[in-house]
């Protein structure tokens, strides 16, 4: 198990310094960062001085190094739209995306595991048959209608809750629901089809010939293999929410992460996005391997695989 | 009088599909006295898994099962089955299965998947469930059994698995034990090794057994009385002596020509197989079930029912042409 873990965490760490080296070179993607930052009418001078204060005449190595370092310890530069440190900026907005996604992941957690398992004991029955409906349409209306119906209805006609903002708490009951509506099928319909493959295979019905209560049979032995899909699919699902989500925080007016991205990469503040891409890019190595190991822990065959 | 651990009148067990009700089980009779083994053989599909999954209540919802007569280790079953059996599975009845790398759970520890049963049913403490865990896998041959139990079933070779399954089934103290083809999937040297030991089980605990299996080499090997079964029916049951020297259904006759016999059975010649197929078990059926592979049949044979007639002390055989006694029913 130890080593599995080291194993994993050295896969982690490779990926880590690939998605750094191809952030880093994002600034250089569009042509020569100085005379993007100089504005469509700097002079050549200005784009030169620029150049060296903000050490592009360096080496590409050396540059590399010095901001990885500086990632390290938490420095991501200067924003260039707004001037002030982009860890502060990103510090502001990433709070707001993380009560939203960490909320609407466990709202649809806690509605997509019981419904799947109670949709595959009776398939086809009308528990099933209501919890495709709710996957279908789920997956089928978008997010951006159903927020700003939500906000209509319970916002503006019944009054229930505020219609847009993050300032009290009751701000975050719609984005968070609707936003879970659009995470939720995919991870019913694997708890699902995860829990119907299990009941019918044979150590199901070698633990039912051993007089074990039905309960047990699906709580003990059918869910722990059911959900070995579920958890690797959770992570990714975590990790587009942890993302913020562009739709969701333009229509409930949230200062999250997702609209800071969409706003930077409108003013090609390049620090800014880099940033946001290092940070996502090992929240999701983060996650996958939290998935893997947690598959680990429940599965002991996958503990001698890489 | 013996003690009768099993005695079933007329089980059906019918299932639903898309062409109309299969009967695969239709009215099967069967007896086991206790430290008896009744082989239970017959071609795939002829009903004989359904018999042991509807006996321990494990068949799906959609099955329906009836019976006339449904006793079990002294309980009767016959009305409202499934509360009683949930009693009964894993105490005094235990089953094992054909494929027993498929049979443990991955994802579980050998000892809490041998301890979990009689924890809950006998209320024992982890440490006297551990105990009898480790007796039991002594018992069926597995070495160092006290460290083994915190290992998962992948640690384990296909032999060793079905005997951790009879451990598993033994944990329980059973006094019936059913066996769903438990060699099939080994192959053929572990095959006689489990064979053995479940002979040695079966004398040394004074088990019954109900095993069910193809391979009539397993019969020979083990059974005290056989039951042929064909197209959901018991076409023939005897005691095994008298059933492997004086066969009287023409099916079992097939069915022990066409084994190879060392020394006999000439090098390349072909063994001899009996012709056509098994008749489908949509609908109601008329007659005998094995007129139209059948070398004796007549036109009587298509007249219902087919006459039972007694074989040796306790069996029966049902066919037209076979009368060797007097007519039960």
């Amino acid at each position: 198990m130890v080593s599995f873990i080291l194993r994993r965490l050295f896969v982690a760490f490779c990926v880590c310094v690939t998605v750094s080296a191809i952030s880093f070179a994002l600034m250089f993607l569009s042509g020569d960062p100085a005379i993007a930052i100089a504005g469509a009418g700097g002079r050549a001078q200005d784009a030169e001085a620029i150049r060296i204060a903000y050490g592009f005449d360096r080496p590409l190595l050396i540059q590399y190094l010095d901001w990885v370092g500086n990632a390290l310890t938490g420095d991501f530069g200067q924003s260039i739209y707004f001037n002030i440190p982009v860890t502060e900026i990103i510090g502001n907005r990433f709070g707001v995306t993380l009560k939203l996604g960490v909320m609407s992941f466990l709202l649809a957690l806690v509605v997509a595991v019981p419904l799947g398992v109670a949709a595959a004991l009776r398939p086809n029955g009308w528990i099933d048959r209501a919890a495709l409906v709710l996957a279908v349409t789920g997956q089928a209306i978008p997010s951006f209608w159903l927020g700003l119906m939500a906000i209509v209805v319970f916002g503006v006609w019944y009054g229930w809750v505020p219609i847009s903002g993050a300032e009290t708490w009751q701000g975050y009951i719609l984005p968070v629901i609707v936003l879970s509506y659009y995470a939720m099928p995919a991870m019913m319909r694997i708890t699902r089809s995860g829990m119907i493959d299990v009941l019918a295979t044979d150590y199901i019905r070698a633990a039912r010939a051993k007089g074990l209560p039905m309960t047990t049979v699906i709580y003990r032995h059918a869910l722990r293999n059911a959900v070995l899909p579920l958890v690797s699919l959770a992570a990714v699902q975590l990790g587009l929410l942890l993302s913020g989500s562009i739709v969701i925080e333009s229509v409930f007016a949230l200062n999250g992460l997702g609209r800071l991205a969409w706003e930077s990469l409108l003013r090609s503040d390049l620090p800014v996005v880099q940033a946001i891409i290092l940070i996502l890019s090992l929240l999701y190595v983060a996650l996958t391997t939290c998935a893997d190991i947690l598959n680990a822990i429940l599965d002991p065959r996958l503990r001698g695989a890489a | 009088m013996t003690e009768l651990l099993l005695d079933i009148k007329n089980l059906s067990v019918s299932l639903p599909t898309d062409r109309g009700l299969l009967n695969a089980v239709r009215g099967v009779d069967l007896e086991i006295a206790r430290g008896h083994t009744l082989c239970l053989v017959g071609e795939s599909g002829c009903g004989k898994s359904l018999t042991a999954m509807a006996l321990m209540g494990l068949l799906p919802r959609y099955a329906s099962v009836t019976c006339d007569r449904f006793d079990m280790a002294g309980q009767d079953l016959t009305h409202n089955p499934q509360s009683k059996l949930s009693q009964l599975r894993g105490r005094d009845v235990a089953m094992i299965f054909q494929d027993p790398t498929s049979s443990l759970n991955p994802t579980l520890t050998i000892g809490r998947q041998l301890t979990e049963g009689v924890m809950r049913s006998e209320r024992l403490d982890r440490s006297a469930a551990d105990a009898r865990a480790i007796e039991m896998l002594d018992r069926v041959g597995i070495s160092n059994p006290a460290a083994r139990l915190t290992q998962y079933p992948h640690a384990f070779s296909g032999g060793q698995r079905q005997r951790i399954m009879i451990a598993s089934a033994l944990m329980g103290r059973p006094r019936l034990l059913i066996a769903d083809e438990p060699t099939t999937a080994l192959d053929v040297t572990i095959q006689a090794q489990i064979l053995r030991l479940l002979g040695e089980l079966q004398s040394d605990l004074g088990l019954s057994m109900l095993l069910i299996t193809h391979d009539l080499g397993v019969v020979a090997a083990i059974a005290t009385d056989v039951a042929v079964m064909y197209a959901g029916r018991i076409a023939e049951l005897a005691p095994a002596n008298e059933l492997f020297r004086a066969p009287l259904h023409p099916y079992t006759q097939g069915l022990l020509r066409a084994i190879p016999v060392p020394g006999v059975t000439k090098r390349g010649s072909q063994l001899p197989a009996i012709p056509g197929r098994v008749p489908g078990l949509i609908g109601t059926m008329h007659g005998c079930a094995f007129r139209d592979r059948c070398e004796l049949a007549s036109e009587e044979c298509a007249s219902s029912p087919v006459p039972r007639y007694a074989h040796g002390s306790d069996g029966f055989v049902e066919c037209f042409m076979a009368a060797p006694g007097e007519a039960l029913q």
